[in-house]
């Protein structure tokens, strides 16, 4: 297996690699490589032919890259959330196969042919479209981010999961194919529900949880994707298979899987998930609903707890990610002294509305301790706010919505830990 | 015209009919049924809009609840387990860790029919009449304290029960409250007052779940590149679990069947105290005839299964669980069936470790 070192192991790679630097300097081999003077296996024989994987898996040594969840979390894996594998990954779109799943009563296989999607309420008339009905409306793509509004949501009290993929992996980020939510609405017709401001749709999912969320009208006619593909290839089950509803910018319980009704309505339905949960309480009790959107955020990817600096000093890059659900990332800054001074990341391409960006930090490492964090800034002049500040504000009973920096501890031996700092 | 030609002259068309109005309609679709919209549409708004008629009190409340609730969130609502509180907490919620139950926090009565009736009860949603939604409704009312026994809950009685947290909560105020207060120049420099210290670590708690962890049922990451390499997780397993195992008995295997019993949970008990929930209970299952446990409701197929002479042998039971509906159409277990076969050999291991 080759997952996370344990610190035993680590420790020794840690103590062979600085003992290979100090010997050799500046890169400089005593003995010459295998690997480069003997002919390898690969280099001699043959590897598979076409076919053998019809649809291709990682290589197997890419086996630890994988979704894993919190047990204790959740009561029965069939409601329950598993986390992306972001500490391990690059650049910004999520592979479908590691991109996180949250379920409420488990993945249903649900075949196109047996799929429809039913539009009723206070439309001109109601309608009843198939999975070959929708393929004919015209379609757009878009990138777009999706994360639970849990997302951090075990770091309010404290510093608790020790790894980026389990404070952060709640978010995934693919290419959607879809028909606009306002072209359907349309193709039913508006006219009935008269002055749409205060008009609402109720969207509902087709399994046994029958996820059902209230999203006001000018969202739904603004940008949300009634989406069949992600990353070029149809949905995975996990995702809502055949098809789901795309909510850019908005906490993930709303991108209803499996969407099988959308009702105009003229008040919201407060369902379970919009009342009694995804709500947030504040430190006099009351609590705050409908904070839907979510706000900018960034996590340091590498170096993390999972994703150690095995290297030693010298040459080091400094990676993750930023996205905003009310626009795109300006700029990321970095800071390696716990927020004392900061320093602006390179954007591998410039941000762009509700996806993730990908940022860098090349640096040259001199092996000393850093508190690393990351501070997204979006198109609005929003700063991606410290822990404190949001507990100034919401106090320390919320869940959902934390977009706090977040602190890693990189010690000179190059582990990283979670920590919260002063 | 040459293709190329005709290709762009319809471009030119679509782009003019695309203009600014749009709504052009393709006419796809086809007219929902009056009958197809009554059987979808259910769901329940604050005002009421959507409670069905009928009605319920907590005394018939108590009895459904029992059978079909409890095995999750106990005989009192007070949850069992992980499992959701549904009961208590009141005037928690400007405390440490406030209590969020029906009771406590939900601001609409509405929310919990229309929750109850649509997704409930877990796994086996949507099979609840509206007498009984009335009758669960008023059994959780009654276990907040916030109506009588005898209270009967109906459309008509519905807004006569108030909700305690009904004004508790306000509409997301963050574009007054945070955006200003975090927006404008970012500091670059000197942006802390005093040193900046660590004050928490995450390995202090460690609640973390560890990465190297292997059991029996955990198949290669990697599919079918070795047959090899689904014994070795095994045999780690088998070092760390007690060594008391009888030679027909694999404790090892069966401490692996008690985490993929964790499915099954929800609707059966084991062992000392075990009661009979919405599944019977499983003690002594292995190896004995079907349908017999003392008190349980079984299906029709399941009762004619039994009388032509079913055992729950190793086998039976592996093909039951892999695909229960499958296996025998009808069966009340509405289970969708463990599809690895090493979590059927481990779950079956278990069940006979607690055949006492």
């Amino acid at each position: 297996m080759t997952n996370k070192p344990s610190r035993r192991e680590f420790l020794a790679s840690g103590l062979a690699a600085g003992a290979a630097i100090s010997a050799a300097g500046s890169a400089q081999a005593d003995i010459p490589d295998p690997l480069i003077t003997e002919v390898q296996p690969w280099a001699r024989e043959f590897g598979d032919g076409v076919d053998a994987t019809p649809y291709g898996m990682p290589i197997q040594f890419e086996s630890d890259v994988i979704r894993r969840n919190v047990e204790w979390l959740t009561a029965d894996t069939v409601s329950s959330i598993n986390f992306t594998p972001i500490h391990a990954l690059d650049g910004t779109i999520t592979p479908q196969g590691c991109a996180f799943e949250r379920h409420h009563s488990g993945a249903i296989e649900l075949r196109k042919e047996d799929y429809r999607l039913m539009i009723n309420g206070l439309v001109d008339n109601p309608l009843v479209f198939s999975y070959a009905d929708l393929e004919r409306f015209p379609r757009e793509n878009h990138v777009y981010f999706c994360e639970c509004a849990a997302n951090t949501g075990m770091e309010w009290a404290g510093a608790q999961l020790n790894g980026a993929q389990f404070t952060h992996g709640m978010i995934h980020n693919m290419e959607y194919t879809g028909v606009p939510l306002r072209t359907l609405l349309e193709e039913a017709g508006l006219d009935t529900a008269g002055d749409l401001k205060d008009k609402w749709v109720f969207v509902e999912g087709a399994d046994a949880s029958s996820n059902g969320r209230s999203i006001p009208m000018e969202k739904a006619l603004d940008d949300c994707l009634i989406a069949f593909k992600a990353n070029g290839e149809a949905l995975r089950k996990e995702h809502g298979y055949p098809v789901r509803l795309v909510v850019p910018g908005w906490e993930g319980n709303m991108w209803v899987k499996w969407i099988r009704r959308i009702e105009v309505m003229d008040g919201p339905v407060e369902s379970r998930e919009e009342t009694s949960k995804y709500t947030d309480t504040l430190a006099n009790g009351t609590s705050r609903k409908w904070t839907w959107a979510m706000d900018a955020k960034s996590v340091v990817t590498s170096p993390s707890p999972q994703a150690p600096i095995t290297h030693g000093k010298g040459p080091l890059v400094i990676t993750g990610l930023a996205w905003s659900g009310r626009g795109a990332i300006k700029r990321v800054d970095v800071s390696k002294d716990g927020g004392m001074t900061w320093e602006t990341a390179r954007l591998a391409k410039p941000g762009e509305k509700m996806a993730l960006t990908r940022f860098y930090l090349d640096t040259d490492w001199d092996g000393s301790e850093m508190m690393l964090q990351s501070r997204a800034i979006d198109d609005t002049g929003y700063i991606q706010p410290t822990k404190t500040q949001l507990r100034e504000v919401r106090g320390l009973n919320s869940i959902y919505h934390n977009n706090c920096i977040q602190t890693w501890l990189v010690r000179s031996n190059g582990e990283a830990e979670n920590v919260e700092v002063s | 015209m040459s293709k190329f030609l005709k290709s762009l002259s319809i471009c030119a068309a679509v782009a003019l009919a695309a203009g600014p109005a749009a709504a052009e309609k393709l006419g796809l679709g086809r007219t929902a049924l009056p009958e197809e919209i009554a059987a979808w549409d259910g769901d329940v708004s604050p005002d009421g809009a959507g409670l069905p008629a009928g009605s319920g009190d907590a005394i018939d409340g108590e009895g459904i609840f029992s059978e079909k609730c409890a095995s999750c969130h106990g005989d009192f609502a007070e949850g069992i387990d992980n499992w959701p509180k549904l009961a208590g907490g009141a005037d928690t919620l400007d405390h440490d860790d406030p209590l969020k139950t029906v009771g406590s926090y939900w601001p609409y009565l509405s929310t919990a029919f229309d929750y109850i009736k649509r997704s409930m009860p877990y796994g086996n949603a949507g099979t609840l009449n509206d007498d009984e939604v009335y009758a669960i409704v008023a059994y959780i009312l009654y276990s907040n304290d916030l109506i009588e026994d005898d209270f009967v809950l109906s459309k008509e009685t519905f807004f006569d029960v108030e909700m305690p947290n009904a004004d508790g909560f306000f509409v997301d105020d963050r574009a007054e409250t945070e955006y200003p207060a975090w927006s404008g120049e970012a500091c670059m420099e000197n942006c802390k007052d005093a040193p900046v210290k660590v004050t928490m670590r995450a390995l202090v708690l460690d609640v973390t779940p560890e990465t190297e962890e292997t059991s029996a049922v955990q198949e290669p990451a990697v599919t079918e590149t070795a047959a090899t390499s689904e014994e070795a997780p095994a045999e780690a397993t088998a070092e760390a679990a007690p060594a008391e195992a009888v030679a027909t008995f694999d404790a090892a295997l069966a401490a692996a069947g008690e985490k993929v019993f964790k499915k099954c949970k929800s609707c059966h008990q084991v062992g000392e105290g075990a009661k009979n929930r919405s599944g019977p209970v499983l003690t002594n299952v292995v190896g004995k005839p079907a349908g017999a446990v003392e008190g349980f409701k079984y299906s029709k197929p399941m009762k004619a299964a039994a009388e032509e002479g079913l055992i729950w042998t190793e086998a039976e039971l592996s093909a039951f669980l892999a695909k229960p509906k499958a296996y025998m159409k009808g069966t009340k277990m509405s289970f969708a069936g463990l599809k690895k076969d090493g979590d059927l050999a481990a779950v079956i291991e278990y069940l006979k470790s607690v055949a006492q």
